[in-house]
């Protein structure tokens, strides 16, 4: 009998109700929200930054862990071996200290070399984000490569036997049935994952990327409030969580994923 | 050209005695590790009250703590941190005023085990909840009707048998709760990363200390790992194989 | 069993807040981060620097009891507001807008805002010279409005930092063009770095760039505030000013 087999309309929800809408009005009369209107703009530019670095360093992330995954499922040690080690540092050491690393300490190395100054990829070098998306996405492949690791050797081995019996070789076999089943194997996994890499995101704004956590932090600074503008930034991660896991849901819906 | 090298290699930085700052480092590690620890065990202390009321509690219990749950695994930790920083150490004055007390000096590092406590909780209560749900139902039956009393039976039947569900879990929440204490950074809290940032800063050698930083989480989460096993093997005996 | 484990908790949370705060004691707050030369943490973790030495004078002369407590920047006037502290002392400008929040005692250092760029960029520091630059500067300062207010419509970008040291830092690795700041901050950072040289002063704003620094302090906390006054124009008569400041600087930073 889990929660959401419950109805909403049971008395003791309704009050659990009142009481929270009376909360929301209590904070929405007696709080000061007059700065909202002047960063509203900036606000929902700011939640079009983190949705960019969510979707992008997702994708890419993932991307990244179908051969981490597979390396350290059935790759030779030398290449089993380095995709293990990438996996246990970056699991093992904050995002936070990597995204640092990243930024301040190669751009304090970067110093010491006036010809990478010269070169075309300095106006990418000297902005900020490629940092954060560099930070972020081998964080995401880190984690969700260990899952790939498990969906690769997890796929019965008599799939695969039967695909070499078609005559399939082996490139083939991985393409048409090891992949697509290892992918398949993972999928629900994303959903969690996904909800984590949102979680991570503010941390770019500490290399002076401007997400939507960089806004309130703004707003922090210029009006001295404490509150209310981290209460509206926990609200508007919420509902970016929501959003996630209503899609998620809905995406596994139309991806049936077989008890496997 | 090969000046970056000599920047990189200026290892007498890492000295235990001043003027090195290994000595800075290792006490901010241990800053960090007693956060770290003290966040883990309150937060699993509100996670057995948690799991218990979101089984056997009432509707109301068990919907706050659903509330709880959700709000806390929704939002980001760096958010929360901030929140529960500054709205944690008000609410505690403002209680203590409440009952005549004097104003309390709350260190960064009671707050910090304090914020890590609250996150924790609400991701191990979920663990423990899973757990608990785990033990067989007609266990607790015969146990009860041998005549144990409800403590008995926790600490006899529920307990060691929920412990080899909750292990994985909760082993993976250690190694959560070392890294998010570098979140803390963000408020002042001395540990680690914010002395790690505190000496890169002092010595222009961001790398090197950066670098050094990283190695120190490295090992405390090898090092882990390595209990853990041993852990999970001491939970799991007796238990059929699993692949 | 479930009110035995609430109290446990209760009494766990009570025993980590240390001791309840001594009427004497004074929790003075800096910014976590280190501002040379007047606030920063050695190798040993001790807090060193002119604004330390200020303090101490400050505090032996009013004869409080004062311990140094770091806080994050961004955040040290919520802590200030929330009783985490009961002073700043961390270069805090004296300015209409946080005397909106805050109290501040008299000033006790004025010096003027300069830009900072690196060696030989020919950026001149007004805004025809920041057109099309990149830009750094700490967030919750007064540069930090006076770059809004003066060069955010020229400039290409507006970086915000946390922290002074990690603009400096940025400039030394040519992420930003120029940084602003004041001109004692500034000139620690290009003494112990060949990268930057500082380009001049701003032109002044009064509205913006205030009046000097001062200790900030929690609206109404009078009492506080007096003896804070009288301490510092006691060590301002008495000599005591001028002798801990002349091993940071080579002219008198109280300004006229």
């Amino acid at each position: 009998m889990g929660p959401e087999l419950r109805s909403w309309k049971e008395p003791h929800r309704l009050v659990l109700l009142a009481i929270a809408i009376g909360i929301v009005v209590f904070a929405a009369l007696t709080m000061r929200w007059d700065w909202l209107p002047r960063y509203s703009g900036k606000l929902v530019s700011g939640v079009g930054t983190t949705l960019w670095l969510l979707f992008l360093t997702s994708i890419l992330g993932f991307l990244l862990a179908v051969p981490l995954g597979l390396a350290q499922a059935a790759g030779p040690f030398w290449l089993s071996g380095p995709a293990r080690a990438f996996c246990t540092v970056i699991r093992g050491t904050p995002l936070l200290l990597q995204l640092w690393l990243l930024y301040y300490g190669l751009g304090s190395l970067f110093a010491y070399w006036p010809e990478i100054r010269q070169s075309w990829a300095w106006p990418y070098l000297r902005s900020a984000w490629p940092y954060g998306v560099l930070a972020l996405t081998m964080s995401f492949a880190g984690y969700e490569g260990e899952v790939m690791r498990g969906a690769f050797a997890g796929v019965p081995k008599g799939e695969l036997e039967a695909a070499r019996a078609y005559g399939m070789s082996p490139l083939t076999a991985f393409r048409r049935i090891w992949l697509p089943r290892a992918i398949h194997r993972a999928l629900p996994t994303l959903a969690g994952e996904t909800v984590l890499q949102l979680k991570a995101t503010p941390l770019v704004a500490t290399i002076t990327v401007v997400d939507v956590y960089a806004i309130i932090s703004r707003v922090r600074q210029d009006t001295y409030l404490t509150y209310e503008p981290l209460l509206l930034l926990a609200l508007i991660y919420m509902m970016l969580t929501g959003v996630l896991v209503v899609a998620f849901r809905w995406l596994e819906a139309k991806v049936p994923v077989k008890s496997s | 050209m090969l000046d970056w090298i000599s920047g990189f290699a200026a290892w007498e930085l890492l000295a235990l005695q001043p003027p090195g700052w290994g000595g800075v480092l290792l006490a901010g590690l241990a800053v960090s590790l007693q956060v770290a620890v003290g966040g883990y065990m309150l937060g699993f202390l509100i996670g057995i009250c948690g799991a218990t009321g979101k089984l056997y509690g009432g509707p109301i219990l068990r919907d706050v703590l659903d509330v709880y749950t959700t709000l806390v695994r929704a939002v980001p930790e760096l958010v929360l941190i901030l929140l529960l920083y500054y709205a944690g150490t008000d609410a505690l004055n403002q209680i203590m005023i409440l009952i005549g007390a004097e104003r309390t000096d709350i260190s960064g590092l009671a707050a910090g085990i304090f914020v890590i406590g609250v996150v924790q909780g609400a991701y191990q209560t979920e663990v423990l909840r899973g757990a608990f749900k785990a033990v067989p139902y007609g266990e607790i039956e015969a146990a009860r009707a041998y005549g144990l009393s409800p403590f008995q039976v926790l600490r006899r039947i529920t307990l060691p048998g929920m412990l080899p569900h909750a292990v994985p879990g909760l082993s993976n929440l250690w190694l959560i709760a070392t890294k998010d204490t570098a979140l803390l950074a963000v408020v002042g809290v001395a540990e680690l990363t914010l002395v790690t940032r505190q000496a890169g800063g002092s010595t222009k050698h961001y790398f090197l200390f950066f670098f050094a930083a990283g190695l120190l989480y490295l090992m405390v989460t090898l090092l882990s790992n390595v209990v853990i096993r041993r852990v999970e093997r001491h939970a799991r005996r007796g238990m059929p194989a699993v692949r | 069993m479930k009110n035995k484990i609430i109290t446990t908790i209760a009494a766990f949370g009570l025993t980590l807040a240390t001791h309840a705060a001594s009427a004497e004691t004074v929790r003075v707050g800096v910014a976590a981060e280190p501002y040379p030369p007047f606030t920063e943490p050695d190798a040993s973790g001790n807090w060193t620097g002119w604004e330390i030495e200020f303090m101490n004078a400050v505090c032996a002369e009013a004869k409080l009891e004062c311990v140094v407590t770091p806080v994050a920047w961004d955040g040290i006037i919520p802590a200030l507001t929330s009783s985490k502290i009961d002073a700043i002392i961390g270069s805090m400008s004296i300015t209409d807008e946080r005397m909106k929040t805050i109290d501040f005692s008299d000033k006790y250092y004025n010096t003027p805002a300069v830009i900072a760029t690196s060696k030989g960029s020919g950026i001149t520091p007004d805004a025809a010279g920041l057109k099309d630059k990149i830009l750094g500067v700490q967030v919750s300062t007064i540069h930090q409005d006076y770059m809004t207010t003066h060069f955010a419509d020229v400039a290409a970008e507006i970086k915000e930092y946390q922290t002074q040291d990690e603009a400096n830092q940025d400039l030394a690795a040519g992420r930003v063009d120029a940084v602003m700041a004041d001109s004692l901050a500034l000139d620690a950072f290009v003494k112990s770095d060949t990268c930057c040289e500082i380009v001049g002063a701003v032109e002044d704003d009064p509205a913006i760039l205030g009046a000097g620094v001062g200790i900030g302090l929690r609206k109404g906390d009078d009492e506080l505030r007096e003896k804070f006054n009288t301490a510092i124009a006691a060590i301002r008569d008495n000599g005591t000013y001028e002798e801990f400041s002349k091993a940071y600087f080579d002219f008198d930073i109280y300004g006229k």
